[in-house]
C-alpha cells in the first residue's frame, strides 16, 4: 500500500462565469514511481476531468509542466512524489497569464522575450548551399550548447523577485540567450547592439541579484556566472556608451 | 466568429511546419502556424541523437556521399520507400544541415587527431584528419555504411528547433499556439483551410487559407507503450482522413524503438549504441553479436527490436513489476563521454528512473516510437486527393522511410522536407487564386459546432472518451505490435470496430466550458479510433513481411506481391477504411535485394521494371 497522498490544488476557470479562485484537496494513493505527470493524468481522468494542466514530452525536456510544487517551481514531469511530503500544494507560475488551473501562457511570454532581445543570428552573409560550413571549434560549439539548452519552461522567471514585481522585466532567461548569442562567432553584433538590447533598468541593470533563478533552473544552467559576465560587459559598454555621448555633445 | 485569411496555414509548428513557413514566408507569402503548444515545446525539441547528412567530414563517414545514403535509406526502408523522394532526400540533407549551422545550430565539432571509439564493447583508435578540423562531425547510427549522425550532444532536436523557431521570430510569422484544427475545410477537390478551436478560451475560429500543410507528426499515442509526447494522437492525419478523399499512405508501417526505458517509455537515443553502447540480458551477456553478426546493436531498429523480444520470449529478459526488460550498457564509455554527448540520456537515467548511467545498467526495451505512414503525398508534398493540401515531417507519407525509418532520418526529413515543400508550396502560390465557398465554410462551422455542442450534451450518449482511449490502447498494444498475425489482427479489427462504434456515443461527464481538457480529447478520439483501424486492417490485408511490419504466418518479404503502397481512405457512414494500393516507387535505382541485416526469405519481384531485368537473389 502506498502513502495516502493529498493534493492541494489551485482551481479557476477564467471563462467559466461561475468559477472563483479557489484551492481543492484531492485525494490519490502513491503507487511505485510515481510522478506528478502521473498524479494529475489521474485525477483529472479518474476524478475530475475539468482539471487543467500542460504536459508534453513528460521527459523533462520540453519545459512545459513547469508550476509552483509546495511553493518552488520546477517541471512536474521529472517531479516524484516519493521527493514530497504526502501534502502536496500546486499552484500556477507567477507572472505568467493563467489560463485556467495550473496551466500559464509561457508560450505569449518567450515569443515576446525573443522578440525583445532579438534571437536570432544577425549575420550580413547570405546563406551559400553550394559552400562548406564555417569552421567552428568543438569547444566553442560546446560552450553554446551549454547555454542553448534552456527549455524556455519559465521557473527562472516564476522564481525571480524582480520579475514578479516588475512585468516588464526581461529575467535570467532572456539574460542567457543573449550570453548565448554574444558567445556565438556567427553572430555579429557589437558590445554596443547588445547594449541596445539588454543595458536598461527592464534588462541586466534591473537584475537585484538574488539569484532564485540559478536555484531552480531544472536544466542546471550557469544563470550566476552569465549575469555577472553580461552585467560586467554591459556596465563597460554602458561608460564608453557615456563617454560616447559626452564626446558627441563636444 | 475570429475568421484568419492567409496565403499559407501550417497546421503544426513542429520542424518540418516552421521549415515550410520559413520557405514560404521568405519568398513574401503571408504566412500563419498554429500549434497544440507553444512551437519550441513540440515534439521535434525530443528527438535526441541527431541527423543524417552525408557531409563526410569525420574520418569514420570518409567517403560518404548522397550515393551510400540513398543506398541505406532505400535497404532501411526494406524496398517499401520511394526511390525518387530517398534520392532528393539524400541529396539536401547536406544542405540542409549547413543551412542549420547558418542559422545558429551549435553542431558538434571535428578535432584532429588521434582519439578512440567503442563497439561491441571493445575501444578502437581513430585519427581525424587536420583538413576536416572544426567542421561537422557525425557519429554512427544503425543501419548505415558510415557515420553520418550530425548532433549536438543529444539535444540535437531541441537545437534545431530553438534555431528554427529562432528564424520564424526574425520573419516575424504569425504562430498561434494553443490551437487546434479539428476539420478541414473543403468541397470534395479542394481544400479552403480549416475550422480550428482555441485551447485557451475554447472558442471555434475559422481559418481560411490558399495552401495548408499538415505537420502534426506522428500518432504514437494509440498505442499504450510509446515514446511520443502525450501531443502525438494524429490529429493532422486524421482530419485529414476524415475528408473522406485523402488517404493515409502505408498506416500499418509502425517502428517500435528498441530503447524505451522501462518504466514509462521515455527515449534514451541510438546515439547510445551508436556510441558503442550494447544490449545485455538477464545473464548479462551480449546476444545481438549472435543475431546479427554483421551489425550487431546497430542493425535497423526493426531488425534490432524484434530480437529484443524473441531474446525476452526464450526467457532471457530481466523480470521486473513491469514486465521483462533487457539491459543497455553505456558504462564502459565513460564519464567524460556520458557527461558531454549524451547529456539527456544521464538525466534522464537520473531524473525518471533512478539510475547512474556511469555505474548502472540502464532498463530498456521496446516501445511504440514513429509512424512511418502518414498523409500520403506525391514528391513536392502535395497530398493526394485535395488540391491545395500538403503534407511534411512525420504526418505525411512522402515517402522515403518506407517500411523502417533509419535512426536520423527523421529529424533530417523534417528539414529537409520542409524546405522541399515549401518551396512548393511557394510555387504554388503563385498566382493561384481560391473561391473560398461561404455555403462551404458555414457548413463545416455548423457541423463542428453541433459535433461539440453533442458531445457536451450528451446527447448521443455518455461513454467516457478516457476510457475507450484505453481500451484502444491496449488492443493495438497487445495485438498490433512488433509481432503480428493474421488471428491476433482480426480480433485487433473487430475489437476496435467495437470502440469505433461506441467512440460514436461518448459524452462529456464536464461541463465542457472553456479550454476544458476532457473535450478537446473527446473530439478526437474518433479520428484517433480510425487511425488506428487503419493500422490494423493495413496490417492485417498485407500478407507478408516488410520492415518493421513482421508477419510470424507470412515470415517472407513478398517482392512478387507485395512491392506496394497502401492507400487508406475513409468513406462516411463506414466502420473500416477503405484500402487501395499502389506501386511504391516509380523509378528502381537500387532493385529489391538483401539488406545485409535482419535476414529473411524473399519471394523475387518478376516485374522487369523493378528487377532491371535481373533476378535478385533469393537467401
Amino acid at each position: 500500500m502506498g502513502r495516502p497522498l493529498k493534493f492541494n490544488i489551485f482551481r479557476y476557470n477564467p471563462m467559466d462565469p461561475g468559477s472563483v479562485p479557489h484551492m481543492e484537496v484531492f485525494h490519490l494513493e502513491e503507487t511505485d514511481a510515481m510522478t506528478l505527470f502521473v498524479a494529475l493524468n489521474r485525477l483529472r481522468e479518474e476524478q475530475d476531468p475539468t482539471l487543467m494542466f500542460d504536459f508534453v514530452c513528460r521527459a523533462g525536456i520540453c519545459g512545459s509542466c513547469a508550476m509552483m510544487i509546495n511553493g518552488k517551481p520546477d517541471l512536474a514531469c521529472h517531479t516524484k512524489t516519493r521527493d514530497l511530503p504526502q501534502e502536496i500544494t500546486l499552484m500556477p507560475m507567477p507572472v505568467f497569464k493563467l489560463i485556467g488551473d495550473l496551466s500559464v501562457d509561457t508560450g505569449s511570454w518567450f515569443r515576446g522575450m525573443n522578440e525583445k532581445v532579438q534571437s536570432w543570428i544577425h549575420t550580413q552573409k547570405v546563406f551559400d548551399p553550394k559552400a562548406q560550413e564555417e569552421p567552428m571549434t568543438n569547444e566553442r560549439a560546446e560552450e553554446i550548447y551549454e547555454l542553448e539548452r534552456c527549455i524556455e519552461c519559465g521557473c527562472c522567471v516564476a522564481a525571480c523577485g524582480k520579475a514578479n514585481m516588475r512585468p516588464e522585466f526581461m529575467g535570467a532567461t532572456a539574460f542567457n540567450r543573449v550570453a548565448r548569442f554574444m558567445l556565438d562567432p556567427r553572430d555579429e553584433r557589437s558590445d554596443a547592439e547588445y547594449y541596445e538590447v539588454v543595458g536598461t533598468d527592464d534588462g541586466i541593470f534591473g537584475c537585484l541579484g538574488l539569484l532564485g533563478c540559478e536555484d531552480v533552473c531544472p536544466k542546471k544552467i550557469p544563470l550566476q556566472d552569465q549575469l555577472g559576465i553580461l552585467r560586467r560587459k554591459m556596465g563597460f559598454s554602458s561608460i564608453q556608451h557615456l563617454f560616447g555621448k559626452v564626446f558627441a555633445r563636444k | 466568429m475570429d475568421t484568419f485569411y492567409t496565403d499559407l496555414l501550417c497546421v503544426g509548428a513542429g520542424l518540418a511546419g516552421e521549415r515550410a513557413a520559413i520557405a514560404a514566408a521568405s519568398q513574401g507569402y503571408e504566412t500563419i502556424c498554429l500549434s497544440l503548444v507553444p512551437p519550441r515545446r513540440s515534439h521535434s525539441s525530443a528527438a535526441q541523437g541527431g541527423m543524417q547528412a552525408s557531409l563526410g567530414n569525420c574520418i569514420m563517414g570518409a567517403g560518404d556521399n548522397p550515393d551510400v545514403h540513398f543506398t541505406d535509406t532505400v535497404k532501411g526502408s526494406d524496398w517499401g520507400c520511394d526511390q525518387e523522394v530517398a534520392r532528393l532526400f539524400a541529396e539536401t540533407a547536406p544542405i540542409a544541415v549547413r543551412e542549420a549551422a547558418f542559422w545558429g545550430v551549435p553542431w558538434n565539432r571535428v578535432v584532429a587527431g588521434k582519439g578512440t571509439y567503442f563497439k561491441g564493447g571493445k575501444q578502437y583508435e581513430k585519427v581525424e584528419l587536420k583538413e576536416k578540423e572544426h567542421l561537422i562531425t557525425a557519429r554512427d547510427f544503425g543501419g548505415t555504411a558510415k557515420w553520418r549522425t550530425c548532433y549536438t550532444s543529444d539535444g540535437t532536436g531541441h537545437t534545431l528547433l530553438f534555431a528554427m523557431d529562432n528564424e520564424v521570430v526574425k520573419l516575424g510569422v504569425t504562430v498561434h499556439d494553443r490551437v487546434e484544427a479539428i476539420a478541414i475545410i473543403h468541397d470534395g477537390e479542394t481544400c479552403m483551410g480549416v475550422v480550428a478551436r482555441c485551447l485557451k478560451t475554447g472558442k471555434l475560429r475559422v481559418y481560411l487559407a490558399k495552401a495548408t500543410i499538415i505537420a502534426t507528426g506522428g500518432y504514437g499515442r494509440i498505442y499504450q507503450e510509446t515514446t511520443n509526447a502525450v501531443i502525438n494522437d494524429g490529429s493532422g492525419a486524421a482530419i485529414a482522413l476524415n475528408t473522406g478523399v485523402v488517404p493515409i499512405g502505408n498506416p500499418e508501417a509502425v517502428q517500435f524503438h528498441p530503447t524505451g526505458i522501462v518504466p514509462t517509455n521515455i527515449l534514451v537515443t541510438e546515439g547510445c549504441r551508436g556510441d558503442g553502447g550494447t544490449l545485455k540480458d538477464v545473464n548479462g551477456e551480449r546476444f545481438m553479436d549472435k543475431y546479427e553478426p554483421a551489425k550487431q546493436e546497430l542493425a535497423s531498429r526493426d531488425v534490432v527490436s524484434r530480437w529484443m523480444m524473441h531474446h525476452i520470449r526464450l526467457g532471457k529478459g530481466v523480470p521486473s513489476p513491469y514486465g521483462p526488460h533487457l539491459w543497455l550498457d553505456i558504462r564502459h564509455l565513460g564519464e567524460k563521454h556520458i557527461k558531454t554527448k549524451l547529456r539527456d540520456v544521464e538525466e534522464i537515467c537520473n531524473e525518471f528512473l533512478g539510475v547512474d548511467p556511469i555505474t548502472q545498467m540502464i532498463p530498456v526495451r521496446p516501445a511504440q516510437h514513429y509512424s512511418m505512414g502518414g498523409v500520403r503525398t506525391n514528391k513536392d508534398g502535395a497530398a493526394y486527393g485535395l488540391k491545395g493540401l500538403f503534407a511534411a515531417g512525420e504526418a505525411a507519407c512522402w515517402d522515403m522511410h518506407g517500411f523502417n525509418r533509419l535512426g536520423g532520418n527523421s529529424l533530417a526529413e523534417t528539414i529537409v522536407a520542409g524546405k522541399i515543400v515549401g518551396e512548393k508550396i511557394a510555387e504554388f502560390l503563385q498566382g493561384y487564386e481560391v473561391n473560398f465557398r461561404t455555403d462551404v465554410v458555414q457548413d463545416c462551422v455548423k457541423k463542428e459546432q453541433e459535433r461539440i455542442d453533442n458531445i457536451i450534451k450528451g446527447k448521443d450518449g455518455k461513454e467516457n472518451a478516457y476510457a475507450l482511449r484505453n481500451e484502444m490502447q491496449a488492443i493495438m498494444f497487445e495485438k498490433v505490435g512488433i509481432f503480428r498475425n493474421g488471428s491476433d489482427l482480426k480480433a485487433a479489427v473487430e475489437g476496435l470496430q467495437k470502440v469505433y462504434d461506441r467512440a460514436n456515443h461518448v459524452g462529456l461527464r464536464s461541463g465542457g466550458v472553456g479550454a476544458n481538457p476532457e473535450l478537446a480529447f473527446a473530439l478526437k478520439l474518433k479520428g484517433m479510433v480510425r487511425l488506428a483501424l487503419c493500422v490494423a486492417y493495413g496490417a492485417y490485408k498485407r500478407e507478408e513481411s516488410r520492415g518493421a511490419h513482421a508477419r510470424e504466418d507470412f515470415p517472407e518479404r513478398n517482392d512478387r506481391d507485395w512491392l506496394k503502397r497502401t492507400l487508406a481512405t475513409w468513406k462516411e457512414g463506414d466502420d473500416l477504411p477503405t484500402l487501395n494500393y499502389e506501386i511504391p516507387s516509380k523509378v528502381w535505382e537500387l532493385p529489391p535485394g538483401d539488406r545485409g541485416y535482419g535476414s529473411a526469405p524473399i519471394i523475387p519481384s518478376e516485374d522487369p521494371a523493378v528487377i532491371g531485368g535481373k533476378k535478385p537473389e533469393n537467401k
